[in-house]
């Protein structure tokens, strides 16, 4: 491969903070990585675990959520349940052999454009040392014969 | 799962329409390649890229478009949603369609002005936009709710700001509940004496006010009273708020101050005096305040803590007596539509920076404690004094930047430090002609109307500049000049060398900083506050009173360090959006809500105490949880946690975000070995 490995990464972020964050770091002119596809959701409690899973499926490389800090969050606690809901999700692709750089977890107030904007960087690099993700390969097997548990859109 | 059950829509007929937005996006993103690519879409009726689609020329594009090809959908790639998906939605709907029939993709902020690369902008703009044609295929028609406006207002805080907020309002005939948690209203601005620059009176403008909110038909005025919950939503806040026993009959009461007069027992007052006066353990913090009536410091008082003297209940001339050693908390549950926080600031603890000194070198003083000591009415009745309260200092130093502008404690700047550290020098000279004074400052800050001005004036009165932070204050000499005297470290940076300044009395003038409980409060009222503390506004340019939460406004310095105009002009903003909402009588609210499918509803409650506004409700005969609408703010968290599926969060769909999820990969999707017949 001459040309260097550009991951995909799907960003989730909050309505509140994250989405706001990224609409910054833009205003602000931060240049950060590209490869972030960022997905507006109300509350990074809406980020349904299916929703990381669809987009690993579908050839993302990693997956970054990104919500409004703890104690912070537009809808109370949202973000804590987002929490909760990543740690299980961790554990999962854990024995599935996805390494845990793939899907993050970010804090970002409206004001952190440059956080957002450093994770969005650091991010990109550390995916690209691992290289694509391959989903199909890596967790249904070699034969593609494996199933997932997916609920289809 | 619910979502699913629709079958996909074939017949829907896109419109696409891609911005150059000047050239802040066309000249990274190829947007003409963006808008063919885009047409390839079978779903795509329409395609085309445009100079600006939120001029009305552009807008007129898309509802000419919808009349002429029958479009279903709309899809915008410009800017922030939070920019123009107000706008575009309108134009959708002039067109004749459902304001939500729209979608925009983000490819300004988050893509264009990201990145120089324009071969990764363009195709990152080609994702958005797929993302978001394969979205709003599924988008439904929502109606918006309507939501009507309970005219009453609370308004949180009675300093300058919400005085100001609650005066304006209630002139305009709408009914306020003020709530203050110290005795009387005035907040800060009742401490102080001269406000610069015109150095007129603080009590001579404040007070004419505070007697106003005090006699307002339409003012009800909680003093010593504390939010405790707040319900509902905008127009419909359910506000609970605790009244703390005075120990003094309001309707008896009034206001003589024979019980204070007669009151054996004196506290330093630590309020209102700042710690260098004393007050009486039954209290009014000072001769205006309003209301008028005292309360009693139980922790103090020797009946309260040991059973005898009730000196003011024996004195108290009003039949029936005022004093009641028995009153209770009151608990209060208001009804009101919006709400104004107007909570103030707090002074930074200046102990927190040991080597200035702060309570160990006594003629060391805060800001306030000047404030009191040249007060007229203060506790040395504006004798400038050392701390004995006799000997007049001969050399004053006053320290700017105390805990501001410093990265160990905080980095913003405190905004009023330097007009009122000058207003110091100034009083200093007009009350002790023969003193020296010395302004230690790191830049003189003052911008604001006839800021610079005084500044000029100050320079010309004869104060000692001198640019550099203070290192240390100490009392040890290095030589024979020094013995006695606080030495002030410094490094004058116009000069290139560090001094010893040997003066009599120090004034430090520390950072204004949040309120120590705003974190508790925002959580409250359920809004944000930044990492300082401060309340986080909705714009920081555009809608600076409003906050994230419909219905909540912010006022004054609890949104940051600002001076009295400052503050007067935000409480009377404040006042003025809410005044605008309850002439409105109703207002809409985005449909953007969760709803159960009953009948697929297993009941297994898991959602019920996944909400955080407890909308979610468990119908015990049926067997199944249902969404009280009207308290559901649409976060999506239920959606999400519904192991059956069968919540729909509208507008936040599954179908919806898996097929984003879907769009937003196509160029990715077909590089995966998909082994054949086994996927999808």
């Amino acid at each position: 491969m001459t040309e260097q490995f550009e991951p995909v990464i799907v960003g989730f972020l909050c309505n509140w903070c994250s989405y706001r964050a990224a609409d910054l770091a833009g205003t602000a002119r931060i240049k950060y990585a590209p490869n972030l596809r960022p997905i507006r959701v109300m509350c990074s409690g809406r980020v349904d675990p299916q929703f990381v899973l669809q987009a690993l499926r579908n050839g993302a490389d990693g997956v970054l959520i990104a919500g409004c800090h703890p104690g912070e969050c537009h809808y109370v606690n949202g973000n804590i349940k987002a929490l909760r809901r990543f740690l299980l999700l961790k554990q999962t692709l854990k024995q599935w052999g996805i390494e845990e750089e793939r899907v993050q977890l970010l804090w970002a107030s409206a004001s952190e454009g440059i956080i957002l904007a450093d994770r969005v960087n650091k991010m990109t690099e550390e995916i690209r040392d691992l290289g694509p993700l391959r989903w199909h390969e890596k967790v249904l097997g070699g034969n593609g014969n494996g199933t997932i548990p997916v609920k289809e859109a | 799962m619910n979502d699913t059950k629709t079958p996909p829509l074939q017949e829907e007929k896109v419109g696409v329409y891609v911005c150059h937005c000047g050239t802040n996006i066309a000249k990274v993103v190829d947007v003409e390649d963006v808008a063919k690519w885009a047409e390839s879409n079978p779903q795509v009726a329409v395609s085309r890229e445009y100079k600006f689609m939120c001029s009305s020329l552009g807008q007129e594009l898309i509802e000419e478009d919808i009349k002429k090809y029958g479009l279903t959908k709309i899809v915008v790639a410009s800017c922030s949603p939070h920019m123009h998906e107000g706008t575009f939605r309108t134009a959708t709907e002039n067109g004749g369609l459902n304001p939500f029939m729209f979608e925009m993709a983000n490819i300004r902020e988050h893509d264009s002005w990201t990145t120089d690369d324009e071969q990764a902008a363009t195709q990152k703009a080609k994702a958005l936009v797929n993302a978001a044609i394969e979205r709003v295929v599924h988008h439904q028609p929502l109606q918006e709710i309507p939501v009507e406006i309970n005219p009453n207002t609370l308004i949180v805080g009675a300093g300058i700001a919400g005085i100001t907020a609650a005066l304006e309002l209630a002139d305009g005939g709408n009914h306020v509940y003020l709530v203050e948690k110290q005795p009387s209203i005035g907040g800060h601005m009742a401490q102080l004496d001269k406000t610069f620059p015109t150095l007129d009176c603080s009590a001579c403008i404040l007070t004419p006010k505070m007697v106003d909110v005090g006699h307002h038909p339409n003012i009800t005025l909680l003093t010593w009273s504390e939010v405790e919950k707040m319900d509902g939503y905008m127009g419909n806040f359910e506000v609970t708020v605790r009244k703390k026993a005075r120990y003094v009959n309001e309707e008896h009461c009034t206001g003589c101050g024979i019980c204070i007069e007669k009151c054996p027992f004196k506290v330093i007052d630590m309020e209102f005096e700042a710690g260098l006066g004393e007050r009486k353990v039954i209290y009014r913090p000072f001769p205006q305040a309003v209301p008028k009536y005292p309360v009693i410091d139980t922790e103090n008082c020797v009946y309260f803590q040991k059973g005898t003297c009730k000196a003011c209940q024996k004195f108290c001339p009003t039949e029936p007596n005022s004093i009641d050693f028995e009153q209770q908390d009151e608990i209060l549950k208001l009804q009101v539509g919006n709400i104004i926080l107007a909570t103030g600031y707090e002074l930074f603890d200046v102990k927190r920076i040991p080597q200035y000194g702060y309570g160990q070198l006594e003629n060391v003083f805060t800001s306030l404690e000047f404030e009191r000591m040249v007060n007229a009415a203060g506790p040395t009745e504006g004798k400038i004094v050392l701390r004995d309260f006799k000997t007049e200092p001969e050399s004053i130093a006053i320290v700017h930047c105390v805990g501001s502008r410093d990265e160990h404690y905080h980095r913003y700047c405190s905004k009023v430090c330097c007009m009122y550290s000058l207003k110091f020098a100034h009083l200093v000279h007009e009350r002790l002609p023969n003193a020296t004074v010395y302004n230690c400052y790191i830049d003189m800050r003052t911008p604001g109307k006839g800021y610079e001005e005084f500044y000029d004036r100050i320079l010309k009165e004869g104060t000692n500049f001198i640019r550099g932070k203070v290192a240390e204050i100490t009392d040890s000499p290095r030589i024979p000049e020094e013995e006695g005297k606080l030495i002030v470290q410094v490094e004058d940076t116009l000069i290139g060398r560090q001094r010893r300044v040997p003066v009599d009395m120090v004034i430090l003038s520390p950072a204004m900083e949040a309120q120590p409980d705003s974190k508790e409060v925002s959580q409250l009222f359920k809004m944000g506050c930044d990492f300082e503390g401060f309340f986080i506004e909705r714009h920081p340019k555009l809608d600076p009173v409003a906050t994230m939460t419909e219905g909540v406004f912010i006022a004054g310095s609890c949104q940051g360090p600002k001076d009295i105009p400052d503050t007067v002009a935000q409480g009377a903003a404040a006042a003025s959006r809410v005044a605008s909402l309850i002439t409105r009588g109703t207002v809409m609210m985005e449909p953007i809500r969760a709803h159960i499918d009953a009948e697929a509803c297993s009941g297994c409650k898991i959602c019920n105490n996944m909400c955080p506004y407890n909308a979610i409700e468990f119908v015990e005969e049926e067997g199944y949880s249902q969404v009280i609408t009207a308290l559901c703010q649409g976060c999506g968290t239920c959606v999400a946690a519904c192991p059956s599926g069968v919540i729909t969060g509208a507008h936040f769909t599954n179908q919806q975000l898996f097929s984003q999820i879907e769009g937003l990969l196509w160029d990715v999707k077909e590089l995966q070995p998909v082994p054949a017949g086994k996927e999808d």
